[in-house]
């Protein structure tokens, strides 16, 4: 056991620092006062930026890009864009199917698609949950009948981030409404967006804001040759996705950013007496995310690891304390940041925008924190709801 | 940055798991207890004859040259056995305090007999009115004529104090009673004239005891380093302390869940396994998360409790404590309400793990102290 960075990990950090500052693009940053919030522009720039410099999927396996870095260099180098920050990598593209291509999709799949995802030449998104099946996700109805060369879909999925900006979705599908189990009958389809039959319709969510979406599904057409993997081995392919690379999902940069970012803030504002940043309550706040943070961030290395170690691709159920406590902590900073700005997250995005030149500088970072609030209210509903966490450490690593 | 153990690490870890395993059932613990010194010279020995008891201390100063690592591998090994032998109080505070303060031979001298089971120590530095407050001693020593001095006051908790034949006592040489500054640190042997050790049982199975000092005539050299000059030692061996708590809470920890889990596979209620309710799932579930981050905070202070920048170690430690503080708090408690009414009982293990989880939480600083500390030194974004 060797506890501290080598010489090597702290100049590979420096070296993800130094190309970071050198190459992030002034667009990505012109807001860099706020809240990250990217165009689909910045994201797909920073993403073509990383792929020149063949760090786009660093986790792959090497023949499809990865890089075969050490956990800890993994870790290291997902926390300094966070940090930074940059753009995120398109979690759908390069967690999400592109290790799923790698790991069950033939040659002819593999070649289409994955320089593709890589480059962000295809968005992808992610369509998983449907109106009766959000927890229970094995309940799902949209159901793929073949016909000749094709499957004829049916259905609705909802909650589908950024579907909007996507050019294909990844999804679920039912193929054999007679299984045994219903987790049986599930097949793994790519389907393309602009197919016919294909509508997506908004959904506003109570940050004003637009990311997820309904998609219905009429009658659309999609070739067979684009089912990942055998028909009905669906779920084993979802659980996969759904245990791959869920380190990232503990966010520690992104939470440290916002911790950060509530100090700068603080040091501008007052307290019920002095500067807010010299409250004692505040930075007793401040003190115990920075605990949480300590703890989590130790833990994903770990998990990192024995990941490694373990050499296989089957999930680690011990990652379940990673989204929890990472979901956990997204939410207490944003709360942070909200608490810090007052009175002065009231107005909306109408009111600031014509606010827009003359708002005072000093302030700036005071915009766009309250949406972020309302929306880290998410972070412990997707990707499998904290209580489910707890069902899975209860089931998988408890034996309960 | 490598979390897996080497090959040594884990013959060290299979030895101790053995012992702890085989000698140290909860039946022995309790017949160690109920005897009058409250622990075991039997046991003492094995850990001296495996190395344990000179584990920490470098080769020039008579022990093994083992590093943080393996200093956590035992200390877990001890919590998840409830070991009480004096082992926090001999090896790890009062042998830190020799081996960051003593000169070379005095390290030689002492901590050889430490390693080789003969000396037994004990850090007197806690007192009636210091709570948390390191720097807060009003215990004196006075300089008499050129050569000596006169130590007066009382010690209180001083843990293992009983059957320690070598004190290491803090008293004020200069200063207000809370200055960092003017606090010296004194080897006394504890038979010395004046000395009056009144030994206890704790509540956790360790032992306690409080300590008078009345006009104890000490020699010149019973002064340990530089005179005025203490506090940033008694710091660091409440750091060590930390470091070694830490770990051993890990120990306790992982034990009260694993029993916890166990209890809920097997007690029956409304005709099924309890542990078919998904209420107590998720509170099983809880007490996984708290050990988890207790395990990786363990190991945050055994990387930094040797860390040579005092500010950077500070908040490390703190942070760790505090965690620690936090985690045991969850596991211990939901331990307990697990287990139900048994949970409370003398008979059941769960109970003696929950007692030892709650004096840590209340040794070296609680959380609120180590909060405190921690949003003092916060530094801006």
């Amino acid at each position: 056991m060797e506890l501290a960075f080598s010489a090597e990990e702290l100049g590979f950090r420096d070296e993800v620092r130094a190309f970071i500052a050198e190459n992030l693009p002034p667009s990505a940053t012109a807001n860099g006062g706020r809240w990250p919030h990217w165009s689909k522009d910045d994201i797909v720039t920073w993403q073509r930026i990383l792929n020149k410099k063949g760090w786009a999927v660093p986790h792959w396996p090497e023949e499809h890009g990865g890089t075969n870095w050490s956990a800890v260099q993994r870790y290291i180098f997902l926390e300094e864009l966070l940090l930074a920050p940059t753009p995120e990598p398109l979690s759908f593209n390069v967690n999400m199917v592109g290790p799923v291509l790698c790991a069950f999709g033939n040659e002819a799949q593999k070649d289409f698609f994955l320089p593709k995802l890589r480059n962000l030449d295809l968005w992808f998104c992610q369509g998983f949950s449907e109106p009766g099946a959000g927890s229970d996700l094995a309940s799902l109805r949209t159901s793929a009948v073949p016909d000749g060369d094709d499957y004829i879909v049916n259905g609705q999925k909802i909650w589908t981030s950024m579907a909007h900006r996507a050019d294909w979705i990844f999804a679920l599908v039912r193929t054999d409404p007679n299984a045994p189990k219903r987790q049986m009958g599930i097949s793994f389809l790519l389907i393309d967006m602009t197919s016919p039959g294909v509508t997506v319709r908004g959904i506003k969510t109570i940050d004003d804001a637009h990311h997820v979406n309904e998609v219905f599904f009429d009658n659309v057409r999609v070739p067979i040759s684009n089912r990942i993997g055998e028909e009905n081995k669906g779920w084993d392919y979802a659980k996969f996705l759904l245990g791959n690379e869920r380190t990232g999902i503990a966010r520690v940069g992104l939470s440290r950013e916002r911790l950060n970012r509530a100090k700068r803030l603080a040091e501008k504002l007052p307290a019920f007496n002095g500067a807010l940043a010299d409250d004692p309550q505040f930075r007793r706040k401040c003190a115990t995310i920075e605990m949480q943070l300590k703890s989590l961030e130790i833990t994903v290395m770990r998990v990192l690891d024995r990941q490694r170690r373990r050499n296989d691709s089957t999930p680690d159920p011990a990652t379940s304390v990673l989204k929890m406590r990472g979901a956990e902590i997204q939410q207490s900073t944003a709360e942070l940041l909200a608490d810090v700005a007052g009175p002065m997250v009231a107005p909306t995005d109408a009111v600031r925008a014509a606010y827009e030149g003359d708002f005072p500088t000093e302030l700036e970072e005071t915009l766009g924190i309250i949406p972020h609030y309302f929306n880290s209210r998410a972070a412990t509903i997707y990707g499998g709801s904290n209580e489910i966490q707890r069902n899975i450490i209860a089931k998988a690593v408890l034996g309960l | 940055m490598d979390f897996e153990l080497s090959n040594e690490q884990q013959l060290l870890k299979d030895s101790v798991d053995r012992l702890i395993a085989d000698r140290y059932e909860l039946r022995t613990r309790g017949k160690i207890l109920e005897s009058d010194a409250g622990w075991s010279r039997e046991i003492w020995s094995t850990l001296a004859d495996l190395g344990l008891l000179g584990l920490p201390f470098s080769n020039e100063d008579g022990g093994f040259g083992g590093g943080p690592v393996e200093q956590m591998i035992i200390q877990e090994a001890f919590g998840r056995g409830l070991l009480v032998e004096p082992y926090l109080a001999t090896v790890i505070l009062g042998g830190s305090a020799i081996a960051l303060a003593a000169s070379a031979e005095r390290r030689a001298e002492i901590l050889g007999g430490v390693a080789e089971g003969q000396r037994l120590l004990a850090f007197a530095h806690g007192e009636r009115l210091s709570r948390y407050r390191l720097r807060q001693v009003e215990t004196t020593a006075r300089r008499v004529g050129g050569d000596g001095w006169v130590l007066d006051g009382e010690k209180t908790t001083v843990i293992h104090g009983g059957p320690a034949d070598t004190l290491i006592v803090s008293a004020r040489t200069s200063g207000g009673k809370d200055d960092e500054g003017g606090i010296s640190l004194f080897v006394v042997p504890a038979n010395t004239a004046g000395v009056t050790v009144r030994a206890y049982p704790t509540f956790d199975g360790m032992r306690g005891a409080d300590i008078t000092f009345a006009s104890v005539a000490l020699a010149s050299d019973a002064l340990l380093g530089e005179a005025d000059e203490a506090y940033p030692v008694i710091e660091h061996v409440e750091q060590h302390g930390i470091a070694a708590v830490a770990a051993e809470s890990v120990g306790l920890m992982q034990a009260a869940l694993d029993m916890s889990v166990e209890y809920l596979k097997t007690r029956t209620q409304f005709g099924r396994p309890i542990g078919e309710f998904q209420v107590l799932q998720h509170r099983a579930a809880d007490m996984y998360v708290a050990v988890e981050e207790a395990r990786s905070i363990a190991i945050h202070a055994a990387m930094m409790v040797g860390e040579a920048d005092p500010v950077a170690r500070r908040q490390a430690m703190a942070t760790a404590k505090a965690q620690i503080g936090v985690s045991a708090r969850e596991v211990g408690q939901s331990g307990v309400q697990l287990h139900g009414g048994i949970g409370i009982t003398e008979e059941y293990a769960i109970g003696h793990y929950f007692k030892r989880l709650s004096m840590i939480e209340r040794q070296f600083g609680d959380v609120e102290h180590h909060m405190a500390l921690l949003a003092s030194l916060e530094t801006p974004g």
